[in-house]
């Protein structure tokens, strides 16, 4: 059997004639030149306007790594992770169910979309904190009883409030991912004799996922940030430790930098990880997989060290 | 008593809602036959082919596949749908090679031909493993097993493709035009890959264009046109001498 041997570094080599290098005159870029130094100016002026303000930078720092904060860090973390995951498995679920045959199934995860989609994320929190109000007691008759005020902590309602509303986000990108993947190949995996439940585990749902994270990635940007919210029920996260603080001391502003500083701080990282797992799952659809800033880093210097030899 | 046909086709009806594709398409597939199916553009071929291993539910007749219906069970008279489990249990047995390959572009090669017998089959990895490395050495890919779907060639897939349907080692493979989306010079390896199968004795429905493969290698060929079999015979003779109008002004124009 032939192989495709490659002929093109076999080609003639360019004689190597004497040749004159063009000199012209190059264009010039005035706009460039001008829109960059407004910007600059513009740039200048609002940092001098932040160091003449009226800001105990010094308060900022102090309060940077302060206990109290962390602990916010920390909470706001959880909840956003905790929240993420039911999201994500709700969205599997519910994204299931509207692909399905079954028309009982598929008008349920209809009504769950609409609803949770429809309906602002605080008016949730609200509803899933206040539950009690309508239900005193929640009663799972033979497995679990108790009174709805001791279930719904502040964690909880926090969860159930973030959780719910994402699994309705999370569930139309799951489906546009499943419905990405060509239907060639669930055929040829049912041609193997794979069931429906394993071609979706093993064919579908891997080729789904190129699609599906980088919008999860975003969507879970959005739940560090939106977690600021569940301060409304009461769950001590980032910005009500930090806006605590900060009204105590009189250095409200302050505070919102420190918190400001932490939320940037928690999505760079996580950009710099969804990078990475959007790598992982490029394996396959792309020749090449694009280098990791560490890689670049590393054939920069192979390249400077040895350079081509012409 | 003559050998149990591999496949049997009788008054095999099938639409998609209004539009009636097969029309009553009866036919017989022998043990270790290469059995080709050629035809014009929308005469129901790759249907036909999609319903002997069940992709596609049949809507009147009787299709059996050696001895066993497919997709039913038949008891005291009346037929009995099969569960996902079983449909998915008797596609074991049944190879298929597509038009476009549809490798599983997420896994190598050797994954590729590894996933049917550790998915379906639960064989250890290793003794997979080693299996498969036999079969991409036999369709002359030993050496790209470590590739992409995307990093190959159309024939080379194709050939990954066919190891991946002989991994479950089945009694019957079905190809569906597994030429025609590939470049004329790369026809021949997977051409070659049938032709060994086919010396193997596996028994092969061929969807194809290629006259000259069905030609030589052929034992049997079915005109399809219009969702009926308009004539059959073994391929020299349908190809030399068509009785048919329909087959001869189809002939013409292909050959
Ligand atoms: N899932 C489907 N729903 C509706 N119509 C279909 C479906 N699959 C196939 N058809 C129709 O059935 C007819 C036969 O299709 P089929 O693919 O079997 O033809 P073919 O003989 O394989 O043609 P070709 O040589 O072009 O592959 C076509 O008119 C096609 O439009
Ligand atoms: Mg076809």
């Amino acid at each position: 059997m032939t192989e495709v041997t490659d002929t093109f570094d076999k080609g003639p080599a360019v004689a190597g004639s004497p040749y004159e290098p063009i000199r012209a005159i190059p264009v010039r870029h005035y706009g460039r030149w001008i829109s960059a130094v407004v910007v600059v100016a513009l740039l200048a002026w609002l940092v001098y306007a932040f160091s003449q303000g009226n800001i105990l930078w010094g308060t900022v720092w102090d309060k940077l790594f302060d206990r109290t904060v962390l602990q916010g860090l920390w909470r706001t973390v959880l909840i956003s992770v905790c929240a993420m995951a039911v999201g994500l498995v709700l969205g599997l679920l519910f994204a299931v169910m509207r692909l399905s045959k079954n028309p009982v199934t598929g008008a349920v995860a209809w009504l769950y979309i609409w609803f949770f989609r429809g309906t602002p994320v605080y008016v949730q929190l609200l509803m899933w904190f206040n539950l009690a109000l309508i239900f005193p007691v929640i009663n799972l008759m033979p497995l679990y009883k108790n009174d709805t005020v001791a279930v719904m902590t502040p964690f909880v309602a926090a969860l159930l409030g973030l959780g719910l509303n994402e699994g309705a986000y999370m569930a139309e990108i799951v489906r546009a991912g499943i419905q990405s993947v060509d239907e060639g190949q669930t055929e040829a995996a049912h041609a193997l004799g794979m069931t429906g439940t394993r071609t979706m585990r093993r064919i579908v749902l891997p080729q789904a996922m190129r699609v599906i994270i980088p919008p999860t990635g975003n969507e879970f940007i959005n739940m560090l940030k939106t977690s600021s919210l569940v301060s409304a029920v009461q769950y001590t996260e980032l910005l009500r430790s930090t806006s605590n603080i900060g009204s105590d001391s009189t250095a409200i502003m302050e505070l919102y930098f420190v918190a400001c500083f932490w939320y940037l701080v928690l999505t760079s990282v996580f950009s710099v990880g969804q990078f990475y797992v959007e790598r992982r799952y490029a394996r396959g659809s792309l020749r090449t997989l694009p280098l990791t800033p560490w890689q670049k880093v590393r054939a920069n210097l192979t390249t400077l060290r040895r350079p081509k030899v012409a | 008593m003559s050998v149990q046909p591999m496949v049997k086709a009788e008054a095999v009806h099938k639409s998609f809602g209004a539009a009636h594709i097969l029309k009553g398409v009866d036919l017989e597939v022998a043990p270790r036959e290469v059995f080709c199916l050629i035809g014009p553009s929308g005469s129901g071929k790759s249907t036909f082919l999609r319903c002997i291993n069940h992709l596609e539910q049949i809507n009147a007749g009787r299709l059996s596949v050696d001895g066993h219906l497919v997709g039913y069970r038949e008891h005291d008279g009346k037929l009995y749908e099969l569960k996902d489990r079983e449909v998915a249990a008797k596609r074991r047995d049944i190879g298929m090679v597509f038009q476009r390959f549809n490798l599983f572009p997420h896994m190598t090669a050797l994954e590729n031909v590894m996933e049917g017998p550790v998915q379906v089959k639960r064989e250890a990895k290793a003794v997979a493993r080693e299996r498969a490395k036999a079969l991409l050495d036999r369709v002359g890919l030993a050496d790209k097993a470590g590739n992409y779907p995307t990093q190959l060639s159309g024939g080379q897939q194709q050939r990954v493709a066919i190891a991946r349907a002989l991994a479950m080692e089945p009694k019957l493979m079905l190809f569906d035009e597994p030429t025609s989306a590939l470049d004329p010079e790369l026809v021949g390896d997977v051409l070659d890959v049938m032709r060994g199968l086919a010396e193997d004795g596996m028994t092969m429905i061929v969807v194809t264009h290629e006259m000259g493969f069905a030609r030589e290698v052929g034992d049997a060929l079915v005109f399809m046109d219009d969702g009926v079999v308009v004539e059959s015979g073994h391929p020299r003779d349908v190809l030399s001498r068509p009785q048919h109008e329909r087959t001869k002004s189809f002939l013409s124009k292909v050959l």
